[in-house]
């Protein structure tokens, strides 16, 4: 009990000093802005560009083609009588010249695009498609087919297979993308968290290390109630951030909900659109409506507090074993390193989650939060869930105790920066 | 409550080499008790074992007649010899907090923070980050965390170090006061004039050993040379009495004689002044007595 309610009284100072501070709450609240801006900054910037429209000047010799290119919202083509000198210097408002010489149905290779600047590969390629078209008909016209219109239109069949997917319940759509943009949320989130968080577990041991307070520590409580209350302390502020992170990002989108809707409802010429859009959005609330939504949490959250003590663990020992905060990057290091190479193969496996490094990797505790969050969505056999949880929380709490020896000594050990070896060393006394 | 304090043959090993070697004391409620000997001595060792921050590999750590437990740690206050406590934490909300982990509730830990707090007049102080005030600031509010807990015993590991001579003073004036109401005290520090002031008991510990222990009068009444400090009036000189004393030294001071006498017989000293009254008229009379310092310098410097 008295155990018990020590690790509860360091959680509470952990949690409150961190909660409390003029830093975190301003992260807190512009964090969610700050991100949707880094999402909707770049589309706002190509919509910028694109209102800004390049002359592109059709020299056309044949008098065969120049009628083919139509304008779009980013290039204007203009047909031009031909290639003046003034079109290579800087005052023109000329952006390319697309000269053509000869009849491209006999000489492929007589047509060239000119700039001063590099020719940015949309345009290229929508000359190329555009005149290859006209080639194609060109050519077909010179068989003499009749109805030949008839026929191309007829030909044309875009075939789409369905993607359907056997499961307990009986046939469903498939929906691969949408799976592993799920999969690759949740997994992001995950690593995100445990490195944040992890690292200032790790942080906040050395500097307590270092302020030399931790002697005044633990003759007030025990070593491994300390590390406890440190570490599920930070976890919860941790927790607490995601939450209000999840009701300002709810907020947000049911205000700009409300707010779409009732423009879509005011401009009548905006039906189809909202018809099309009412369609997509139905489409994917049908499909979390598919989803096994209450296995993907609970396994999220039994993920993210396992790999989270499982890495806090980790890390509280190692900035026990460090005498001074810039020794603490060093001693990341080879934690880091197994984080980045669990995230590269989460990423890898949302594009083939049953191959055999998704598979094995969703069983070693060190990378299985990130990559097994990764296949969930895809749909994971019970048992296979269930041996990688036990696995990740057997490997926690053997992690959490052998930490919890090592933050014991390292703690106290001042002077030298101990090398691993010592560090295992540790583990016995 | 009022419970001896005992350890029993602590052995404490590190991986290459041995801080404490079967090491006894024995601390009697209401005193002072100063643990003594040069750095690297395993004062800080026995401290924690006592502390229950680390554990001894033999030996035991006893409170009255049973052995310390985890929860008697409620009932020791601790200034450890490397201060620190959380720089950007308000000083009030801290101590309270240090408090409620040596199992006082919140608001007796207020209560009696306030009553200290009057008593430094450091009110001010109270919703300031430790890391505004100076170094002396810092240290009272140090020792007030120490007793707030009102423990039973205090344990100082060089409490004098780094604190200034004002602080120092002040320390010295309320670890007195606290024996006085009945607190046991074990402070560690090299500082041996401090000793003499404060401590009632000692032992001195060297080469992870105890050297040396008792009450500090006792230890001192040990290291007795034998030799007075006697000063007579030049009218008549000491006659030279081999079986009783011998005579180190002699000078003409003024109208006096100034010797350095050695005792060389099994007599008290009130036995002594009679002796060499019967031959010369004595102005002072001291037994030099030696101070813990020359105490310390022997036994450690013998051991090297």
């Amino acid at each position: 009990m008295i155990m018990k309610s020590k690790i509860w009284i360091v959680t509470q100072r952990e949690f409150a000093t961190r909660v409390k501070k003029k830093s975190f709450i301003i992260m807190t609240l512009l964090m969610p802005f700050l991100m949707s801006a880094l999402m909707f900054l770049p589309l706002l910037l190509s919509l910028i560009e694109s209102s800004d429209k390049k002359t592109v000047a059709v020299v056309d010799q044949t008098g065969l083609y120049q009628a083919e290119f139509k304008s779009n919202d980013k290039y204007l083509f203009v047909p031009t009588e031909k290639m003046t000198p003034q079109m290579r210097s800087d005052s023109t408002d000329v952006a390319a010249v697309l000269l053509i010489t000869a009849d491209l149905s006999e000489k492929p290779g007589s047509a060239a695009l000119y700039s001063q600047e590099e020719i940015p590969s949309d345009l290229s390629d929508l000359v190329n498609s555009t005149l290859t078209d006209v080639v194609q008909r060109q050519k077909f016209a010179k068989y003499n087919i009749p109805e030949l219109d008839a026929i191309i239109d007829d030909v044309q069949t875009p075939v789409e297979v369905e993607k359907i997917r056997w499961t307990d319940e009986g046939e469903r759509q498939s929906m691969s993308d949408f799976l592993s943009g799920v999969g690759m949320l949740l997994t992001f989130v995950i690593y995100m968290f445990v490195m944040a968080y992890g690292a200032m577990v790790l942080q906040s041991v050395s500097e307590e290390k270092s302020n030399r307070i931790v002697e005044l520590m633990v003759s007030s409580v025990k070593p491994f109630q300390l590390m406890m209350g440190k570490i599920i302390g930070i976890g919860l502020v941790g927790v607490f951030q995601v939450l209000i992170w999840a009701v300002i990002i709810a907020s947000v989108m049911a205000i700009g909900g409300t707010m779409t809707g009732v423009a879509m409802f005011g401009s009548g010429d905006m039906t189809a659109m909202q018809g099309a859009d009412m369609d997509a959005g139905m489409k994917i609330f049908a499909i979390i409506s598919q989803l096994p939504l209450l296995e993907i949490i609970s396994l999220f959250v039994l993920y993210f507090v396992g790999g989270y003590l499982l890495y806090a663990s980790i890390l509280a020992a190692l900035g026990a074993s460090v005498n001074d905060q810039q020794d603490t990057g060093q001693m990341m290091m080879p934690v880091m390193i197994v984080m980045v190479f669990a995230f590269y193969v989460g990423f890898y496996s949302s594009m083939n989650p049953d191959g055999p490094m998704a598979f094995w990797c969703s069983f070693v505790p060190f990378t299985s939060p990130i990559v097994m969050m990764v296949r969930i969505p895809f749909g994971v056999p019970l048992y296979q869930e269930i041996i990688s949880v036990a696995l990740l929380y057997a490997t926690a709490i053997a992690l959490t105790y052998l930490g919890s020896r090592i933050y014991r000594i390292g703690i106290l050990m001042y002077g030298k920066k101990p090398s691993f070896k010592e560090i295992f060393k540790w583990l016995k006394f | 409550m009022n419970q001896i304090l005992e350890a029993r043959g602590v052995v404490k090993r590190f991986a290459t080499h041995t801080a404490l070697d079967g090491v006894s004391i024995s601390v009697q409620p209401g005193r002072v008790f100063g643990l003594l000997g040069p750095n690297g001595a395993g004062k800080t060792t026995l401290i924690r074992i006592i502390n229950r921050i680390t554990m001894p590999d033999e030996g035991v750590v006893m409170l009255g007649d049973r052995e310390m437990t985890d929860a008697d740690v409620a009932r020791i206050g601790y200034l450890p010899e490397e201060r620190g406590l959380y720089k950007k934490m308000k000083v009030g909300e801290q101590a309270v907090y240090l408090a409620r982990l040596k199992g006082l509730d919140s608001r007796t830990a207020t209560k009696r923070l306030r009553q200290w707090f009057d008593k430094f007049d450091i009110n001010p102080w109270w919703n300031k980050k430790l890391e505004e005030l100076s170094k002396g600031m810092q240290q009272k509010v140090q020792f007030v965390i120490t007793v707030l807990h009102e423990p039973e015993f205090l344990i100082f590991d060089e409490p004098f170090s780094g604190f200034d001579p004002v602080n120092a003073e002040l320390l010295k004036k309320e670890i007195l006061e606290l024996r006085d109401k009945g607190h046991t005290i074990i402070f560690s520090t090299h500082n041996m004039s401090s000793v003499e002031e404060v401590c009632d008991d000692i032992a001195l510990i060297d080469h992870s050993r105890v050297a040396l222990s008792g009450t500090v009068e006792e230890v001192r009444s040990r290291y007795r040379s034998g030799l007075y400090d006697v000063v007579v009036s030049d009218s008549a000189t000491l006659p030279v009495m081999t079986d009783k004393y011998e005579i180190c030294s002699q000078q003409k001071r003024g109208g006096n004689l100034c010797y350095v006498l050695r005792k060389t017989y099994d007599g008290t000293n009130a036995d002594f002044i009679r002796l060499l009254s019967e031959s010369a008229d004595i102005r002072t009379f001291a037994e030099q007595v030696p101070s813990m310092n020359d105490i310390f310098l022997r036994v450690v410097g013998n051991n090297d």
